[in-house]
């Protein structure tokens, strides 16, 4: 990838930060995610809680779907291929979507090799639940890193697992010296270069947001406070009592993440919680998270 | 002199790291209590959209645009710029509350999606060397009244301008590494940059 391409893949996530990116199945949810605010939307055909519900292989969505919600709003608009399919991605490069994500919530296709993103114009999110495999999405040309948690179950547990891991393992590249980061970038399977831009920037270097059961405003609020960009929020909207206001209160949370009042203000009266499942109960070969290497 | 960076959403972060390295004191705006401390404001880039709608319901604009009629120095950028713009040519902000004070029309997103965003050199009024303009599905500035001057264009289309003490780009002059554009704005308005 040219470094003017990195600057401007890279660059549109910057935009994105401090926002919420919200999954629509629909214009008509894409409109309302934009009136409350969303950075962005993610046009899918089905939110993470039905694909879990309803089973069967999960694919790019189709293209009259995208090309609708693209013309039905002025946010960027993202929209997923599956973990390998680089077919799929450039489909969704032709329908002039603004950024890809390459997403284990739906079926992947290539279960050994990710889409070698460096070769597209439009730039990439991928999932990550540490360190090292934040760090292998981004030499494949990722431009922005979203930790996985567990999508479409409301169970905030594992977005913070995976949030924490990645931060800690952050933190625990700072304290090493400069002779000691050879073996670090050889234990968690990332090429040097990077690991030592992490440990001199105390930080990933492209933005990260957070996914993955983000259901409430203090759940998003929570995940800024950890040093998140931004986050991504799925079924967690769509799937409650009051879509409008829900998505509205995630977007203040998430602006006004480090003054709880406001986000007190924010979590009244916003109706039923998407009713959601524990990842506990979620039997480990449904793991969205576990796709993706 | 301190800075006030506009922190609904989007790059702020960017903005406060350029000022900071400036040697100014740079402040996160998230409040209209934010604005009493500050001596100029960035509006940085992101989503106009998001950026709105956030501030709908609060004073936060009101505020600012009293600060500006009392000529605070604000420089807004692809976003921002949206914010400042007197007219915008469509209705995709209908009913939201914007800041204007820049006698322009702006079209949002008219450079296109993210696939057609690209970087190009730009001659800016005032410095000696060119400026790598970076646009990213950037605002196009369609027309400017008689008090707006322009300090870059691409194209022959402007993409920098400035009335009075208020500045608005199409661009993003926080991503990279070049502080020209901030610290010529800065220096006009004070700035021992």
């Amino acid at each position: 990838m040219t470094e003017t391409q990195t600057l401007l893949n890279t660059g549109l996530a910057q935009m994105l930060k401090g926002g919420v990116i919200m999954d629509v199945v629909n214009e008509e949810q894409a409109r309302i995610a934009e009136a409350a605010g969303a950075s962005a939307v993610m046009a899918l055909e089905r939110v993470p809680a039905d694909i879990r519900a309803q089973g069967g292989v999960a694919r790019m969505s189709d293209p009259d779907l995208i090309d609708s919600i693209i013309s039905a709003v002025s946010v960027p608009v993202m929209a997923k291929a599956r973990i390998g399919h680089f077919v799929e991605a450039q489909i969704l490069e032709t329908l002039g979507v603004d950024y890809i994500d390459e997403s284990e919530v739906l079926s992947p296709a290539d279960y050994v090799n990710h889409i070698d993103k460096s070769v597209f114009k439009v730039p990439f999110v991928c999932g990550a639940t540490n360190l090292g495999e934040a760090l292998r999405r981004i030499t494949e040309g990722a431009s922005m890193i979203r930790s996985k948690g567990e999508a479409g179950t409301g169970d905030v547990s594992e977005a913070m697992r995976h949030l924490r891991t990645i931060n800690s393992e952050i933190r625990a590249l700072g304290a090493k010296s400069e002779d000691e980061l050879y073996v670090a970038a050889k234990e968690i399977a990332a090429p040097y270069h990077l690991v030592k831009q992490v440990a001199s920037l105390g930080r990933l270097p492209v933005v990260t947001f957070v996914a993955g059961g983000i259901a409430t405003p203090a759940d998003a609020a929570m995940m800024m406070q950890l040093g998140a960009d931004g986050v991504f929020v799925g079924s967690g909207i769509f799937k409650s009592g009051n879509p409008e206001a829900r998505a509205k209160a995630i977007v203040e949370a998430t602006t006004h993440f480090d003054d709880p009042q406001a986000v007190a203000k924010a979590s009244r009266a916003l109706g039923d919680a998407m009713v959601g499942i524990n990842v506990a109960d979620v039997p480990a070969p449904h793991r969205l998270a576990e796709r993706g290497w | 002199m301190r800075v006030g960076v506009l922190a609904l959403q989007g790059a702020f972060r960017e903005h406060l790291l350029m000022l900071g390295s400036l040697g100014v004191d740079p402040l996160k705006v998230t409040k209209s209590d934010h604005l009493d401390a500050i001596d100029a404001l960035i509006l940085p880039g992101g989503e106009s959209s998001a950026m709105v709608r956030i501030a709908a319901g609060t004073d936060l604009f009101a505020t600012l645009r009293e600060r500006m009629t009392g000529g605070l120095p604000v420089f807004g950028t692809c976003a921002g710029l949206i914010l400042l713009a007197d007219r915008l040519s469509d209705d995709s902000l209908g009913g939201y509350d914007r800041l204007g004070g820049l006698d322009i029309t702006v079209a949002r997103n008219a450079y296109g999606r993210q696939r057609e965003s690209f970087t190009t050199p730009l001659t800016v009024h005032g410095l000696t060397e060119p400026v790598d303009g970076t646009f990213i599905r950037a605002p196009q500035i369609l027309d400017l009244g008689p008090d707006t001057e322009v300090l870059a264009r691409h194209d022959g289309m402007p993409v920098l301008v400035r009335q009075g003490q208020v500045w608005g780009a199409s661009f993003h002059p926080e991503l990279g590494t070049d502080r020209r554009v901030h610290a010529e704005f800065l220096h006009r308005h004070g700035a021992a940059v």
